[in-house]
């Protein structure tokens, strides 16, 4: 029952963030300070993230695929087929969720609770709008940037294991990465980005909207903004596979 | 002119206000008064529409909040300033910028001008210049007050509602922003309505009062008025401070 009252609100609230803007002059400056705060400030932990999967994923594949009877460019195929369908899109937003849905439940969640919202309502001000809008707008357009980022930094991951040790030679791995390549998987992974980005940013406003109470409660929405994030994001990616692959 | 005509609202069955009418006029301090969770802050909230009531008419100068859409509700709003009980001043913009936010939304002035009325206000309320570019935290408790006042009045409002103004002050600030509250309402002429539960200030610039207990309009009135209205419940809450008991006695005498 609670769910579908969630569910309701959650709507209802996306219907009031999804307007004109009352000043697009205003609806930019923040926007710039989201893509800012949400998307350049999210790229070291991308960077390292990306670099260190992209390694691990190429000593696994070389270990699980030590077969003779196997091309020696699998390996690579393997890191590059991982990192383009399911970790720089999936597992990467699950883990912004972490960063980005977080900060922007406990931002939006203070500003409820110290009445600062009900300020900007008085003035006259669509909040919703206003507050959310240029976080949506902002993460959707950063996403992209940040997949192909973590794309790229992990391949540069894998290539660092076939240089610096003798798993693997560089020659396969290069040959690997590079054999049989498609490139819908990378729209795919693009497309998925989108989506996920879309549910990290609408449900942490949301509950970060919704915060009622004190400081207990802005920790409490921040949580259940990551934890619900990141079921939703699972949910999607099924659904997208089915529908996009 | 607000005029509140038989406003009804309560929570999951709990009624927290009980047919209320009454009218603030225009260039008046309208004070709301009554003790702890008599229903002041829902009063008001429900006034601006931050809660919807039940039943009963909300008007603005002949114009019906109640059955107003969304749209209208912000235009209306636009004419309005509101003091919160915590000042409410957004945290992520220096005071200058909190006082330029409500004019950089609405207003069609230029950068420069926008910028003179914001520090027009901020002088008014006699804030400082070195004080513009810090952050509302680095602030003390009675200036973020006294700016939230400039931001509620840099758009030339209408309606000032202000939420225990001078709650956490001490005796001599409180003063202070009773005094600007007063003086700028009759500058300009605003309908003024605050909630307090404060003697001092409902003595010094209340000039029509309401006292609402448990959600009931109990009695309303001038505050020359207060000290001899026969009104048990009102009498209790006035002469709670032994201090005017002693007013009366010397009034009496
Ligand atoms: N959002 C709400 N949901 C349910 N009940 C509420 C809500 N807000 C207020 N109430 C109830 O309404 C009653 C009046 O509360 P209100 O905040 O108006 O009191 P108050 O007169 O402003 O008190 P104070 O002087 O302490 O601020 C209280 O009993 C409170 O429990
Ligand atoms: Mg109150």
């Amino acid at each position: 029952m609670k769910i579908i009252q969630h569910i309701g609100e959650y709507f209802i609230l996306m219907g009031r963030v999804f307007r004109r803007p009352d000043r697009w002059g205003m609806f930019f400056r923040q926007y710039m300070k989201e893509v800012e705060k949400q998307g350049l400030q999210s790229l070291p932990i991308v960077i390292i993230i990306s670099i260190f999967i992209g390694a691990i994923l190429t000593i696994q594949a070389k270990i699980n695929t030590e077969n003779p009877l196997l091309p020696t460019y699998t390996t690579g195929l393997l890191t590059r087929e991982t990192l383009l369908l399911e970790f720089s899109s999936t597992i990467l937003c699950l883990i912004l969720a972490g960063k980005v849905g977080s900060n922007i439940a406990s931002e939006i969640g203070t500003m409820r609770i110290t009445e600062q919202i009900d300020a900007m309502e008085i003035m006259g001000v669509n909040s919703a709008n206003y507050l959310i809008a240029p976080k949506v707008v902002a993460f959707i357009t950063m996403m992209p940037f940040l997949v192909i980022i973590s794309i790229a930094i992990g391949l540069v991951g894998g290539w660092g294991v076939g240089a610096f040790t003798d798993i693997i030679t560089v020659a396969d791995y290069v040959t690997g990465i590079q054999y049989a390549f498609n490139p819908y998987y990378v729209t795919y992974g693009l497309i998925k980005s989108v989506v996920f980005a879309f549910i990290i940013t609408t449900l942490s406003s949301y509950y970060g909207y919704n915060a009622r109470g004190g400081a207990l409660e802005v920790g409490i929405a921040s949580t259940n903004a990551v934890v619900n994030s990141n079921i939703l994001i699972l949910f999607s990616d099924l659904i997208l596979t089915k529908v996009l692959l | 002119m607000i005029s509140v005509q038989d406003i009804v609202k309560s929570f999951d069955g709990n009624m927290v206000l009980n047919h209320i009418s009454t009218e603030m006029k225009d260039g008046c301090v309208n004070m709301i008064i009554g003790q702890s969770g008599s229903g002041k802050t829902v009063f008001m909230k429900s006034l601006i529409g931050l809660f919807q009531v039940d039943g009963g008419r909300i008007e603005y100068d002949g114009r019906c909040l109640t059955d107003m859409n969304e749209k209208e509700i912000r235009a209306l709003r636009r004419e309005v300033g509101m003091l919160f009980q915590g000042s409410a001043l957004f945290d992520s913009m220096t005071v200058l910028e909190n006082v330029l936010y409500p004019l950089e939304m609405f207003s069609d002035m230029n950068h420069q001008q926008m910028v003179d009325r914001a520090k027009f206000c901020l002088e008014h309320v006699n804030i400082p210049e070195h004080v513009y570019n810090l952050m509302p935290s680095e602030i003390s408790g009675g200036q973020q007050k006294r700016v939230a006042i400039a931001r509620a009045i840099v758009l030339n409002p209408k309606y000032l509602f202000c939420d225990e103004p001078n709650s956490g002050l001490d005796p001599k600030t409180s003063l202070v922003i009773d005094q600007l509250i007063h003086q700028i309402t009759q500058e300009f002429n605003m309908c003024t309505i605050i909630n307090s539960h404060d003697m001092n200030s409902i003595m010094e610039i209340g000039d029509h009062i309401v006292f609402l207990k448990n959600g009931s309009l109990e009695w309303s009135g001038s505050k020359d008025e207060i000290f001899h209205t026969g009104n048990e419940a009102l009498e209790d809450f006035v002469f709670a401070s032994n201090l005017y008991k002693k007013v009366k006695a010397a009034h009496q005498a």
